[in-house]
This record gives C-alpha cells, sequence and structure tokens, in this order.
C-alpha cells in the first residue's frame, strides 16, 4: 500500500449509530430540531476590586464570542469587592458556560443569574431636539424623568428604569428627534431577602440540589 | 463535603506535627485538597531572609520546592538573576531563545508534574515566552513564567523593551500578576506557583518591574498558597456518581475515554484498574496518551483525527462513555453533531467550566479524577454485560490494523523508524515530539505504556516544540532516556536549542524524520486543494546532520531501511546530544484521517475514501 494508505473496510461498509447530537453537543432525536434560542440573561458577579479585573472580564467575554449587552461594574459595601452586572444574549447552553467561564477566573468571587423578577435599573441620559419643549417635557413627567439641560435647540433629560420603561419613553422621544443618547447599562440586585451574588464558599463544585435550582431559575 | 480551609503541608508543620508521622499528614493532606503527588513539596525547612525583591522572588522558588530554571538574561530581569547568582538550590539553564525557555519549562512540568520555571526579560523576552505560555494553557501543563519589566515611573510611556505583558498574557494564563510592591514579591510568585499547580493546572505569569525587584524588603515569602477564594473540587456529587455508575454497569457497549486529565491527575492506576475490574474497553486521546498501557486486550487505542480506526469506531457506537480529564476538544470530536451520537456521557473533570462545554454530559462528575474513579468504583452495582460488544471491538482491532509495508529497495518508512526505536527503549523512555506528520507517525507507532512518557503540543499544536521540551524533559529526568521526533520544518525553527543541549551535555536523541517539505500541510493540500503545493516543499533545506555537528553534538544521516537498527543504537550509544537526519519518503501521509470538522466513524484509510468524504 502506496503512501502510508491502510487496510480495512470503506466507510459505507462500518457500523454506524443511528443518533444524533445537535451543534451545541446536546443529544437529539434525529428527526427533530431541537436548538435553544438567545434569551437575555442577567448576570452578578463579585469580584475582587483589583487593577484589571474589568479587562480581565470584558476579554473573557471577547474573545469567547459571548454576545454581551451591558456590563457595569462599581464598588460594593465591602471596599476589597466590586460587583459587576452584565446583561448577555445567548442560548442556554451560552448563558451557563458564560457563568461558569466567569467563575473559572481567580479574582471572581461568585456568580449569579438573575430571574426577571430581579430590581434592575438602567440609566439613560437622552438630548433632542427643543422645539416642543411642552411636549418633550411632557413626555419627561410621564416617564418620571427630569430634565438636566433645556436650551433653545436641545433639551437634555435623565431617565432611569427597566428595559421595557427605557424603550417605552425612547420610542416617544423619537418624535423630537433624538440627537445623542447615553445609557448607563444594567444595575440589578435580587429582589426581597435572597442575596445577589454572595461570599460564599467560591470555585465549588454545585451539586445537584443547585444544579437543579440554577435550572429553575433559568426558565 | 467541600472543605472550606485549605491545607497543605507544610515542612514548618510537619516539625509542628512531630507526634504524627509524615505519612499520616500527607495522607490528611491528599484528602482534603484532592493534591496528589505533585502538590506535595520539597521546600526548604527554614525561611530565608530577604533583602529585595529580587531575592524575594528567588525564595519564593526555593520555597515551593523548585529546582530548575529556563531562561534568557536581560535589561528589566537582571536583579533577578543577580539574586539566583547566590542560590544553591535553583540550578539555571540558559537557553538559546525564550520560546525554547517556555517550552522547556512546560515539558519539565509535563514530566515531573510540577510547575516548570521559566524566565525572560521585558519587551521581546516576555513576547517571545508567549507561545510558550499559550502552549501550556491549551494543555493545562504546569507552567510559571516570570518576567523582568521596565520600572514602575515609565510603565505606560513606552519605555525601551515595554510590552504589556499582563495585557498580552492575560488570555493565556491561568492567571498573572503585575507585581508592584517590593513587600509582596515573594508573595505573588509562592500564589503563581501554587495556582499553576493546583485544581486545573495551567501557566501563570509575574511581571517584575525593574525597580521592584530592586527595592529593598525584608519581607520573606511563606510557602506558596492559592488564594482563600480559590477551591478546587475534589468530590463529585454522591447522586450523580450513584445514577452514572448504574448507566455504566447497565451499558451495552461501554468505553472509558481517558484524557490528559487522567494523566494531570495521577489517576492512571485508579483508572486501570477500574477498566479492568468492569471489562470496560478503553480509547486514550493525545494528550491522555500513557494513562492505559496499549499492550493491554482492553486497550482501543488512540483516537481523534489520526486516532485508529478501531478507537473512532468504538467511540462512534458505544452508549455510555465515561470521559475522564478531556475538554472534548475538535481534533477529538470531529463533528459535534456525530461525536457518540448514541452515547450517554459520563464527564469527569476537576474544571466545571468543561461539563457541557461542547459535549453535553448526561452525567456531571465534578471533582478530582482519581477521587471519582474511585467513588465510581464504589457505586458499580456490578460489572456490564457486554461481551457482543467486547469482541466487536476485538474485531474492529482485526479489520484495521495500524500497518504498513518496508521494502528494502524504497525510502524510508518513517512508521518503520518509529517502532524499530521503541522496540530498542525501556518502557519509560520519555518521547518528545515537535508538530507535524513526524509526530503523528510518533504517537501512532509507538506503543504507550505509561503515563508522562508523551511530550508534545497537543492543543496549541506548535511546531517548533521538539528540541527544547527533549531539553526540558531530560533535565527532569535524567535516568530515563529521551527521543524526540521531529520534521524537518519543526526542527528549523528551534534547532538553536541544540547549542544548550550541548553545553548542558544532555544525553538525548532527535530523530527527525525528514522529507523536505511542512509534510501536513502538503498532505492537506493534496487531499482538499487539489494537489497545489503552495509554501509546503523546500527545494533546499540543510543537512541537519552536518548542522548537528558544527552545534558540537553527534550527527547521523538515515538513509536506507537496513541501517535504521545500528544507526538508532549508535546515537543512543553516543554520550551527549545526537540527531538523526532520517531521509523519509516524501509521499507517505498519515492515516488514518478523519478530515476537521467531519464524522470520526467515516475515517479515511487512503486517498480515495478522502476524496468520497
Amino acid at each position: 500500500m502506496p503512501n502510508g494508505e491502510l487496510p480495512g473496510p470503506d466507510p459505507d461498509e462500518r457500523m454506524e449509530p443511528t443518533g444524533r447530537r445537535n451543534n451545541q453537543g446536546i443529544r437529539v432525536d434525529p428527526d427533530a430540531e431541537a436548538e435553544h434560542p438567545p434569551e437575555r440573561a442577567l448576570l452578578s458577579a463579585l469580584v475582587k476590586h483589583e487593577p484589571g479585573v474589568l479587562a480581565e472580564i470584558s476579554g473573557l467575554f471577547s474573545r469567547r464570542q459571548f454576545n454581551i449587552e451591558s456590563l457595569t461594574v462599581g464598588p460594593t459595601v465591602d471596599d476589597d469587592l466590586a460587583r459587576m452586572t452584565i446583561v448577555i444574549e445567548e442560548p442556554r447552553p451560552g448563558i451557563q458556560q458564560a457563568k461558569k467561564q466567569l467563575e473559572k477566573r481567580i479574582p471572581v468571587i461568585s456568580v449569579r443569574r438573575l430571574d426577571h423578577d430581579a430590581v434592575q435599573r438602567e440609566l439613560v441620559i437622552v438630548k433632542v431636539n427643543g422645539r416642543e419643549p411642552d411636549k418633550v417635557n411632557a413626555i419627561t413627567d410621564m416617564y418620571d424623568g427630569q430634565t438636566l439641560d433645556a436650551g433653545p435647540r436641545t433639551i437634555t433629560v435623565e431617565l432611569t428604569g427597566d428595559q421595557r420603561k427605557i424603550d417605552d419613553a425612547l420610542d416617544a422621544y423619537e418624535q423630537f428627534g433624538i440627537r445623542e443618547i447615553v445609557r448607563t447599562g444594567y444595575a440589578a440586585l435580587a429582589r426581597g431577602e435572597s442575596p445577589t451574588a454572595t461570599v460564599k464558599e467560591p470555585n465549588q463544585a454545585p451539586t445537584e440540589a443547585q444544579v437543579e435550582t440554577e435550572e429553575v431559575a433559568d426558565d | 463535603m467541600f472543605m472550606s480551609e485549605r491545607a497543605s503541608v507544610r515542612p514548618d508543620e510537619q516539625d509542628d506535627a512531630a507526634d504524627e508521622t509524615s505519612a499520616d499528614v500527607e495522607t490528611e493532606a491528599g484528602a482534603e485538597t484532592g493534591e496528589t503527588d505533585h502538590g506535595v513539596q520539597t521546600g526548604t525547612e527554614t525561611e530565608e531572609s530577604v533583602q529585595t525583591g529580587a531575592e524575594a522572588a528567588v525564595a519564593a522558588l526555593e520555597r515551593a520546592g523548585a529546582e530548575h530554571l529556563f531562561g534568557v538574561q536581560g535589561g528589566a530581569i537582571m536583579p533577578v538573576y543577580d539574586a539566583l547568582y547566590d542560590s544553591d538550590e535553583l540550578t539555571h539553564i540558559t537557553m538559546a531563545h525564550e520560546q525554547g525557555a517556555a517550552h522547556a519549562a512546560d515539558a519539565y512540568g509535563i514530566v515531573t508534574g510540577k510547575p516548570g520555571v521559566c524566565l525572560a526579560t521585558s519587551g521581546p523576552g516576555a513576547t517571545n515566552l508567549v507561545t510558550g505560555i499559550a502552549d501550556a494553557g491549551m494543555d493545562s501543563d504546569p507552567l510559571i513564567a516570570l518576567t523582568g519589566q521596565v520600572p514602575t515611573e515609565f510603565v505606560g510611556n513606552d519605555a525601551f523593551q515595554e510590552t504589556d505583558t499582563i495585557g498580552v498574557t492575560q488570555p493565556i494564563t491561568k492567571y498573572n500578576f503585575f507585581s508592584d510592591d517590593a513587600d509582596r514579591v515573594g508573595e505573588d510568585v509562592g500564589t503563581a506557583w501554587a495556582l499553576a499547580n493546583e485544581g486545573r493546572q495551567g501557566p501563570t505569569l509575574v511581571d517584575l518591574p525593574k525597580d521592584i525587584t530592586q527595592e529593598e524588603t525584608d519581607e520573606a515569602p511563606e510557602y506558596p498558597e492559592t488564594p482563600d477564594t480559590y477551591e478546587p473540587p475534589t468530590e463529585a456529587d454522591e447522586v450523580i456518581v450513584r445514577e452514572a455508575a448504574k448507566a455504566i454497569a447497565n451499558a451495552e457497549r461501554p468505553l472509558l475515554l481517558a484524557g490528559g486529565g487522567v494523566i494531570k491527575g495521577e489517576a492512571s492506576d485508579d483508572l486501570r484498574r477500574f477498566a479492568r475490574e468492569y471489562d470496560v474497553p478503553v480509547v486514550t486521546t493525545m494528550p491522555g496518551t500513557g494513562s492505559f498501557p496499549e499492550d493491554d486486550p482492553l486497550s482501543m487505542g488512540i483516537v481523534g483525527m489520526h486516532g485508529t480506526g478501531y478507537g473512532n469506531l468504538a467511540i462512534s457506537n458505544c452508549d455510555v462513555m465515561l470521559a475522564v480529564g478531556t475538554r472534548f476538544d475538535d481534533r477529538l470530536t470531529g463533528d459535534i453533531e456525530t461525536f457518540a451520537p448514541d452515547a450517554e456521557i459520563a464527564h469527569v473533570d476537576i474544571d466545571p467550566a468543561e461539563i457541557s462545554k461542547n459535549v453535553e454530559a448526561d452525567y456531571p462528575l465534578i471533582g478530582d479524577a482519581a477521587r471519582v474513579l474511585g467513588q465510581l468504583d464504589d457505586a458499580m452495582p456490578g460489572t456490564p454485560d457486554a461481551e457482543d460488544w467486547l469482541e466487536q471491538c476485538d474485531t474492529w482491532k482485526e479489520e484495521y490494523p495500524l500497518d504498513y509495508e518496508a521494502p528494502e529497495d524504497e525510502p524510508l518508512k518513517p512508521q518503520y523508524v518509529v517502532e524499530t526505536y521503541d522496540e530498542v527503549t525501556p518502557d519509560d523512555t520519555i518521547v518528545c515530539a515537535g508538530v507535524g506528520q513526524h509526530q503523528m507517525w510518533a504517537w501512532q507507532y509507538w506503543t504507550w505504556t505509561e503515563p508522562r512518557t508523551w511530550v508534545t503540543s497537543h492543543g496549541l499544536g506548535t511546531m517548533g516544540y521538539a528540541v527544547p521540551s527533549a531539553i526540558g524533559a531530560k533535565i527532569a529526568a535524567p535516568d530515563q532516556e529521551v527521543v524526540s521526533f521531529d520534521g524537518d520544518g519543526s526542527f528549523l525553527m528551534t534547532a538553536q536549542g541544540l547549542s544548550v543541549a550541548v553545553r548542558e551535555n544532555l544525553d538525548l536523541v532527535i530523530v527527525v524524520l525528514n522529507n523536505e517539505a511542512v509534510g501536513m500541510v502538503r498532505q492537506w493540500q493534496d487531499g482538499f486543494y487539489g494537489g497545489r503545493r503552495m509554501a509546503s516543499e523546500y527545494p533546499w533545506i540543510p543537512e541537519f546532520d552536518k548542522i548537528a555537528e558544527a552545534f558540537g553534538a553527534k550527527g547521523f544521516r538515515l538513509e536506507e531501511t537496513d541501517e535504521v537498527e545500528e544507526t538508532i543504537q549508535a546515537a543512543r550509544e553516543y554520550d551527549g546530544p545526537a540527531v538523526i537526519d532520517a531521509i523519509i519518503d516524501p509521499g507517505e501521509n498519515v492515516y488514518p484521517m478523519v478530515p476537521s470538522g467531519g464524522d470520526n466513524a467515516k475515517f479515511a484509510l487512503n486517498e480515495r475514501h478522502l476524496e468520497g468524504l
């Protein structure tokens, strides 16, 4: 046999498995289409407050191609710790992978995926054309906003709220012409007594019970 | 289940616990941390006094039990080298290039199981380390890099030989430190060592600005410890263990897939015991090679793109797979949609992020490989009833042998060179390799029986790995034979390392399987690019035996099949580094082959198969 070729039956003469996986590595019914659609997820991470940690986390998300919507970071009651709130849009396996990759980084102390019930707010500053100040003010009042600057040509307002409120307000301002906009990204805490992401025994494997709880939380 | 406090065997604690035998202390520590042998250290008993940051860095390495360092001098790292001048415990091997320093340290880490240390100066020194650090990261090899940096007052000003080493190496290290406080240098180096060593091993880096290493400090390092927030898992969840054990016991077509984590976790014995106790066939990935002996009847050999036909068929057709210490790399799985599509997968890994990353785990078993195999053993309700499957496996082995012809009147076959070398050397011989066809032939035609004997670049696929890794392996294991298979293209990338092997008088052999081409690329061009051999063939290459002689090594030229054994024996007998320039059949290709992203079960055995895929 020339050129390193080897003996043996041809590919179509070999035993063949009947199953199939999808491209996320999940075994599926060969006839059924089973892919997880992307969904929005809110991750809250408690990290060591040290130089480079923001670069480390943002680098992690970009090099692993996680689709990131917003990332905010700020201090906590503990001077040594900072809290990051990250909104990503990924299929379910991607969200779990993002969470685990976050947990794996050394400065990351704990990560929790917050459910939709979480208290979440974003701050937005919008600069709109100022030709119709009364109408602009009416909308600002309607959305509990605050006028920060008003001149003959532009009006700048501040809004805070959850995603739906912000989206609705921006839709309403569209009619005047939005000149510029800046958004802070989401800050969020778990609702009620439930802690957000806390200093627990870190980096440990989840127990089955925890895995199940998270599965529920992920829905 | 998870201990919140770390317990390491510290020499000073051993002294305190005089009424306990040291064996007791070790067992207890092992039980609590899941640390394996590589976690046990041989640091100095007395705390040393230090005067500068550089001395603290050196003392931290000594305290950790480092013995050898691989590096290249340069401006910003000079204070650290100056501190090494007085060290009796550390031996420095001066390398010819920083890439070689990183690969040598990486190989040292693979062979010894504890972190290999490499040093380089700032700027180009640090960037030259990058390939080796990335290589270690892909293969979870324990490695610590110490880099010089320009003085802190210049950092950020684009100073001479300044590079943002932390920024450059952040994505390829397990963790890195910008050490900007002389009082903390010793602790940083110790922590970097501990992080490289514990949990899922990997590369760490400490960037050391020159003013910090020169600054006075009397902070001597403690025994290295990981940060208190770092707690690698040890034991898997008992409920999942029971379910997984039940699935394995009830399997009709069970298969054990042993990855590099088996070797890293010192779990080869546990894996062998488990497979033999429950009659489960075993395949090994490229980094897992040696964890299970290939001369055992249960061995189904190596798997993946150039794995054995029988091994890949076993993967494709198994119904339960116990996969230990693997990250399901694409070179192993091929097309993920066709990977073991009928199999429930029990995945053992110490890194939770590997679970269900590429292939969904039906039974996620997060923990130390040896511990979890022990848990599974305890939980197994019986032996799988898999007589038909074992017979099927044997049939495949007969149908798809790794075979070749080596007629005396034709050009030399690389497979024959590898097999002959294997036959004349002891089982514990360490085999290094570069990257390319020669690496695949070495992998396929060597009969692997021992862990930590296969030293190569798996995940990153770094050409040029062979020469420096042979140096690191020989320094790590001076009593074991070392042979390094290289290709002509790969050898030309790091051949300057020969000067180091000669200077250090290392008794090793480099076999260049010379086909005057970047052979794997040439094979792909023939297979997938219509034979358009762009930039893969060398119209002229140097004579490697003469290069060897010029470096002061012994050179051999090998062209005839009937001279193979005598040439190998002469090279082995030569006291010092030897290079065999083996002129092989330039048309030889590597089979079996699963094309990139292909179905493992459809591996090609010849060109006709490749065309049909």
